[in-house]
């Protein structure tokens, strides 16, 4: 029953096969059953998860369901859930309990969806390993001495183990397409602005961005359909029309041109990964699509203007935490500063401290101009690069990741070599491009994944593309045997 | 280019572990040497990008939206009293004042 996708399980709710109760209840035992080992979730909801997936079925026999009615999924721990724990990975908000729903928490809600628990994540979801969590790190369910990425390394893991077929993630810099791809499961990042910030807790505001994560590219053409749309409540949520995400999955991609960037298929690219995406993008050519080689001018400076934008935005937006309102306050404070300081001191970890000084020293007296100024310029230059690129070619492709999941420890003392394992996810969030990563085969037995970037708004485009793919392919459909 | 520690840390309002004040002169310092590789455009004339999709932000009516919801609010902080956060004595204290100067 777990190995089906969303797709399935919405099909055989429709034609009575089983319950949402029913369903609910055997994910619920396989978490009890894998996550002790894997520890994907933080916060599991047995009890609300059953007298949701009760309230389902029973609008279900009232003639009320919708697709995703009674679909068991998880939720990445960032997004508020009113009444229940929102840790966002940190000891800061382990106490924090939220007093409303995330924008796409309310829709879920809405369309009658069960949420099975909030899943594990990099802290505040700065880094791309799970290794920043509070909660400790998530275990690669291919390989439990590997990690999973992040900072969507528990959703990424829970679908990959099947522990739910479906869960949501947030994406500032590669963080739902990475783990997706070492995990080898699907996820897409949509364009800036597309899917509600209201309730998500802020990372880097102009970069930040949730998407679906599960098995296929139809699971998520389904799921975005009821996160995308404007909400007033969130100022830069785009006010335009959201199409219907699965009526275009069946289209033909004859015809597709496919650019390569020249930039990301270097010699420094790992031969054995260039081997698996080249394998991957034949694929496409047999469907009709043509390959071109394009350029990207600018590209290699995306991660030097987001290890300045991301740290600046963080710092100020996690300026909130001060111990006062809600979240961990220190022991015994003497006096104001010295609650602040060690409130947030002894709340936040190693990284997230590190990315708050940067942002700090960046937009301090002096250096405004030289490092923030000048980090939004090139961000325009990328962007612009990227327009050019899409008067030529429909989409982009790259693997999402140079290198295959990496072990737990290897990156952790070293800050760069981590955030390197974003250096081709991290220009579309500059850009405010939607991308997804989809699986196309394993390299020494993990996922690899394969990125497929697209013009503004055009994730019908992109979930279509990934779809054909997985009508032909099989790469989708693979789990790691310990999970089967 | 070096980054003093202590004073962006007090800046940022954090204290930090030994490891951390340890760890950290190199990293930050290696982090911002990386940063600067966006020294090598020339970027003059460029307009900086603020919004990936160049959208200007929505006006709205100024009319009250949100209800008073202060008792929920107040129900998962630290320390509150009559409807005020409490937090420790910030004035009529000599000590204050040195703090204020940091």
């Amino acid at each position: 029953m777990h190995t089906k996708t969303i797709a399935q399980i919405s099909a055989d709710l429709a034609a009575g096969t089983y319950t949402s109760e029913e369903i609910t209840r055997h994910y619920l035992d396989r978490i009890k059953e894998h996550d002790t080992t894997l520890n994907s979730f933080v916060t599991v909801d047995a009890e609300g998860a059953i007298l949701a997936a009760k309230a389902a079925d029973a609008q279900r026999a009232a003639g009320e369901a919708g697709p995703m009615t009674g679909v068991p999924i998880a939720q990445k721990d960032i997004f508020c859930t009113k009444g229940l724990k929102t840790s966002s990975g940190s000891k800061m908000l382990d106490n924090f309990i939220s007093p409303y729903d995330a924008h796409l928490i309310s829709n879920f809600k809405k369309a009658g969806t069960v949420m099975l628990g909030k899943t594990n994540m990099d802290e505040f979801a700065m880094g791309s390993s799970n290794e920043t969590s509070f909660y400790g790190p998530v275990k690669n369910p291919w390989n439990t001495d590997y990690v999973p990425g992040g900072s969507s390394g528990g959703s990424a893991a829970c679908v990959a183990a099947r522990l739910a077929p479906g869960s949501t993630g947030t994406d500032t810099g590669g963080s739902i397409r990475q783990p997706a791809s070492l995990c080898g499961i699907t996820g897409l990042k949509p364009t800036y602005g597309r899917v509600s910030r209201y309730g998500m807790i802020a990372f880097a505001s102009s970069l930040d961005q949730a998407g679906p994560m599960a098995q296929t590219a139809e699971d998520c053409a389904m799921m975005l359909n009821v996160m995308a749309g404007h909400d007033e409540r969130d100022s830069t949520s785009i006010d335009r029309e959201v199409p219907d995400y699965t009526a275009t999955l069946n289209d033909s991609i004859a015809g597709l041109r496919i650019g390569l960037p020249k930039e990301f298929f270097t010699k420094d690219l790992n031969p054995e990964m260039k081997a698996v995406i080249d394998a991957a993008i034949k694929k496409y050519e047999k469907l009709g699509a043509t390959v071109h080689e394009i350029s990207l001018p600018n590209v290699h400076l995306s991660i030097p203007a987001y290890y300045i934008v991301a740290p600046a935005e963080c710092s100020s937006n996690l300026s909130r935490f001060d111990g006062v309102r809600y979240g961990f306050r220190c022991e015994n404070p003497t006096d104001l500063t010295d609650l602040y300081k060690r409130s947030r001191g002894e709340g936040f970890g190693s990284e997230v401290k590190r990315r708050i000084m940067i942002g700090a020293y960046a937009l301090s007296a002096g250096y405004y101009d030289a490092f923030y100024l000048k980090a939004q310029q090139i961000r325009r230059l990328i962007r612009d690069d990227f327009v050019k690129a899409y008067e030529t070619v429909d989409v982009i492709m790259s693997p999402t990741s140079p290198t295959t999941a990496f072990k737990i420890g290897e990156r952790s003392e070293d800050p760069i070599a981590m955030y390197l394992s974003d250096m081709f996810t991290i220009a579309t969030n500059l850009a405010g491009l939607p991308g997804m990563s989809i699986p196309a085969g394993t390299l020494n037995d993990l996922p690899v994944g394969l990125q497929i970037i697209g013009n503004y708004f055009e994730e019908a485009r992109l979930l279509n593309v990934a779809h054909q793919v997985q009508q032909a392919t099989d790469w989708h459909t693979q789990s790691p045997s310990a999970y089967k | 280019m070096s980054i003093d520690i202590e004073k962006v840390a007090n800046l940022a309002r954090l204290t930090l572990s030994e490891e951390d004040k340890a760890n950290y002169p190199t990293q930050l310092n290696n982090i911002l040497e990386l940063a600067n590789q966006m020294q090598s455009v020339d970027t003059t004339d460029i307009t900086p990008l603020a919004h990936p999709i160049e959208a200007t932000q929505p006006l709205r009516v100024d009319a009250v939206t949100e209800e008073n919801q202060r008792d929920l609010f107040q129900s998962i902080a630290p320390s509150t009293e009559s409807g005020l956060y409490l937090v420790p004595q910030v004035i009529n204290r000599a000590k204050t004042k040195e703090t204020e100067k940091e």
